[in-house]
């Protein structure tokens, strides 16, 4: 239903009664507010990507609201979940419990939102994943309730091992932190790279916060891989590439998407980060089709930390959100059977179609390489053109 | 297992021994003296660190370059500025605490350690993120075989054994020590010798808290990362092994550095099984050590505290 002020006058002065007081209810009262929520890691150490999705879902919030043609003024409610499944699971119920709340995006942390899923499904929240990747939030249960818009690990690691093993990488040796995220990206990425023809010499758990990988590494440096994979978020990565040159381990350093942040090269600075590979759902938020928008709006909303990389995600999650609630009504069980019937729907990273298990099926993934302390897309990058070089295969 | 691998386990056991036993040689101290467990410790080290940190940046941005200028301006504004830190907590929170029960000093200063190490997370720039801490020892390297062993860990380690020896030579020869040592062993008595007791105290958390300092500088310049929850493993590691080296020995403290880095290092390097498990490994070890010994390898003698 849309009106401009000329029909709506023309109704009033041709319609019965009651659809007027109708009419005249809309334009004389103010909207309707619906409650919104947000969650992500705001403090600890992956707290940049989670700042950047909260400001990015809260762009997407403003933007709808200084839309006249949208049917509900929005609020957003944003928790911190610390990254931390305990912590994810309090401000998970505090949200379901509001009953204000029409729907949430929620999570970069996988072993967070795998705490939380049953938590939306108990109170029947419509709760969209922003950042997480572990295939097991959407796949591992038949929650309605639950769907993503970034892809999964799943594809990045397929495309992470044909792409290493298309540059001539042979042998690999990963460490990967023992949370579900870690161990999830170390059996897929093993799984492909055996499928590509690779070997994986060396898979070693480390727990997330672990200070000191000189024991891990010195194995590494005897196994003598072409690749060192770190599989686990950007804390751990810093430090598993810093102890790598302290071993004088020559080997490519290859991360997964939880390392692809600016934090990167803030904890390693100097020239250790270049060369270091990375894959990440999506593309880069200006060759993404409604990019150029995002990033100039973005910029226009005078945030004071960038939107990093699954910002994009975050945008679009609640785009999708607002779009379900202007569509249906803030009704949690109305979003829920309109999320289940997504198919093309239009956002800034592309189209959106949930499959039955309310996962976004389209699989974009882009490489990038750390090029003078930031992180470049592999094309684009000095390395694809061949003016600098990583490290040979052995 | 060839002669190179072993050597780079030993060295790095050696580092990690050396940084372990500084930690809990405060541990260690604090309880001689007052018979309290600070368990900020960990969080303390940490600030001391960011301490030094900042110093650099400010040095840096006034245009001092050369590194060893630089490391001594750190470790003068670290070690300075954590000591008189150290002596703050024991003078407004660990000394009018002491008629009260030991569980209240040992909960007041868990907490204070959540409170500096949430600080420092929400109110450093950037807090929350890793730092890259500069590298301001030569970083040259001897590669013997698979083993390539660095100049800035050898000095490392040569600075913290030298920081050790220091300490033990202050506590057994000096004035300062003798009186850290009859409070230790009955204050009441080293009062009536015209001792002052408040400063002695003072004076022993000065020192173990810049020591704990130096370790996170020694942390900082061997991994050139610093991070606000750094604290919190050393200072359980540090704690761990003063109590299986004997709490209140000074001796035991070192010796419980070096066999929890020891054991962590052969938890990775020697167990069939994967790494990940090195912790579990080296913990379940410090458990049945306690269980076997109680009081710690080097049991603290009534007369022979610290």
């Amino acid at each position: 239903m849309k009106f401009n002020i000329g029909t709506k006058f023309h109704r009033i002065v041709l319609a019965a009664g009651a659809c007027a007081g109708l009419a005249c209810g809309t334009a004389a009262t103010a909207k309707e507010t619906v409650a919104l929520g947000f969650i992500g890691p705001l403090t600890g150490g992956v707290s940049s990507v989670g700042l950047g999705g909260r400001n990015s879902a809260e762009l997407a919030i403003r933007l709808r609201n200084a839309d006249p043609a949208a049917k509900y003024s929005y609020e957003l409610e944003a928790l911190d979940d610390e990254c931390k499944p305990n912590v994810g699971v309090q401000v998970a119920t505090k949200l379901a419990t509001n009953r204000k709340l029409a729907g949430a995006v929620a999570h970069y942390c996988s072993a967070v939102a795998m705490g939380t899923v049953d938590v939306y499904h108990r109170f029947g929240l419509p709760m969209t994943v922003w950042g997480a990747v572990l295939p097991d939030i959407t796949y591992g249960n038949d929650y309605p309730e639950i769907t993503r818009v970034n892809g999964t690990m799943i594809n990045q690691n397929e495309t992470a091992a044909k792409f290493m093993t298309g540059l001539g990488y042979k042998t690999f040796a990963i460490i990967h932190d023992t949370t579900d995220y870690g161990k999830g990206h170390n059996s897929y990425l093993s799984k492909f790279l055996a499928e590509d023809g690779a070997t994986v010499v060396g898979a070693f758990g480390v727990s997330a916060d672990q200070q000191d990988f000189t024991a891990e590494l010195t194995q590494v440096k005897a196994l003598n891989p072409d690749v060192v994979v770190y599989a686990g978020l950007t804390p751990g990565g810093v430090r598993v590439r810093q102890q790598m040159a302290k071993l004088g381990i020559t080997a490519v350093f290859q991360g997964v998407s939880g390392i692809k942040s600016d934090a990167y090269f803030e904890g390693l600075g100097g020239d250790l980060a270049e060369g270091t590979l990375t894959f990440l759902e999506g593309a880069p938020a200006e060759k993404l089709p409604g990019g150029a928008f995002f990033l100039t709006e973005y910029e226009k909303a005078g945030f004071s930390t960038p939107p990093e990389a699954y910002g994009p995600f975050a945008f679009a999650a609640m785009n999708l959100l607002i779009d379900a609630v202007e569509a249906v009504g803030p009704d949690r069980k109305a979003i829920v059977e309109y999320m289940g019937t997504v198919k093309d729907h239009e956002s800034i990273t592309g189209l959106i179609t949930f499959d039955d298990h309310g996962q976004n099926t389209v699989a974009l993934i882009t490489g990038y390489v750390a090029q003078d302390g930031k992180w470049v897309v592999w094309e684009d990058s000095d390395y694809a053109k061949g003016t600098r070089s990583l490290p040979a295969p052995k | 297992m060839d002669f190179g691998l072993i050597a780079q386990y030993l060295a790095n056991g050696i580092l990690l021994g050396t940084m372990y036993a500084l930690v809990a040689v405060g541990f260690t101290l604090f309880f001689g003296v007052l018979d309290v467990i600070k368990f900020s410790h960990g969080d303390v080290l940490m600030l001391g660190t960011f301490i030094g940190f900042t110093a650099w940046m400010g040095l840096a941005a006034i245009g001092v370059t050369n590194p060893w200028v630089q490391l001594l301006g750190v470790l003068i504004c670290s070690l300075g500025g954590t000591a008189l830190i150290g002596a703050a907590i024991a003078k407004w929170l660990v000394l009018p605490l002491k008629k009260a029960p030991q569980l209240n000093t040992l909960l007041i200063t868990l907490m204070l350690g959540t409170a500096i190490r949430e600080a420092v997370r929400l109110f450093y720039p950037n807090g929350s993120n890793p730092k890259a801490f500069p590298a301001l020892l030569p970083d040259a390297a001897v590669e013997l075989g698979s083993f390539s062993l660095r100049a800035d860990s050898v000095i490392l380690v040569l600075a913290g054994l030298g920081l050790i020896g220091v300490l033990s030579l202050v506590i057994n020869r000096t004035r300062l020590g003798l009186a850290i040592r009859a409070v230790a062993q009955d204050e009441e008595t080293a009062r009536i010798m015209g001792i002052n007791y408040t400063l002695v105290v003072l004076a022993t958390f000065a020192i173990g808290s810049g020591v704990a300092a130096f370790a996170g500088i020694m942390n900082g310049l061997y991994y050139n990362e610093i991070n606000f929850g750094m604290g919190l493993i050393l200072g359980l590691i540090g704690f761990s092994a003063a109590i299986i080296g004997g709490l209140g020995n000074l001796y035991g403290a070192i010796l419980g550095g070096f066999l929890f880095a020891g054991l962590q290092v052969i938890g990775a390097a020697l167990l069939p099984f994967a790494s990940a498990y090195k912790d579990v490994f080296a913990f379940a070890v410090v458990i049945a050590l306690m269980a076997w010994k109680p009081t710690g390898l080097i049991p603290e003698r009534s007369s022979d505290r610290v």
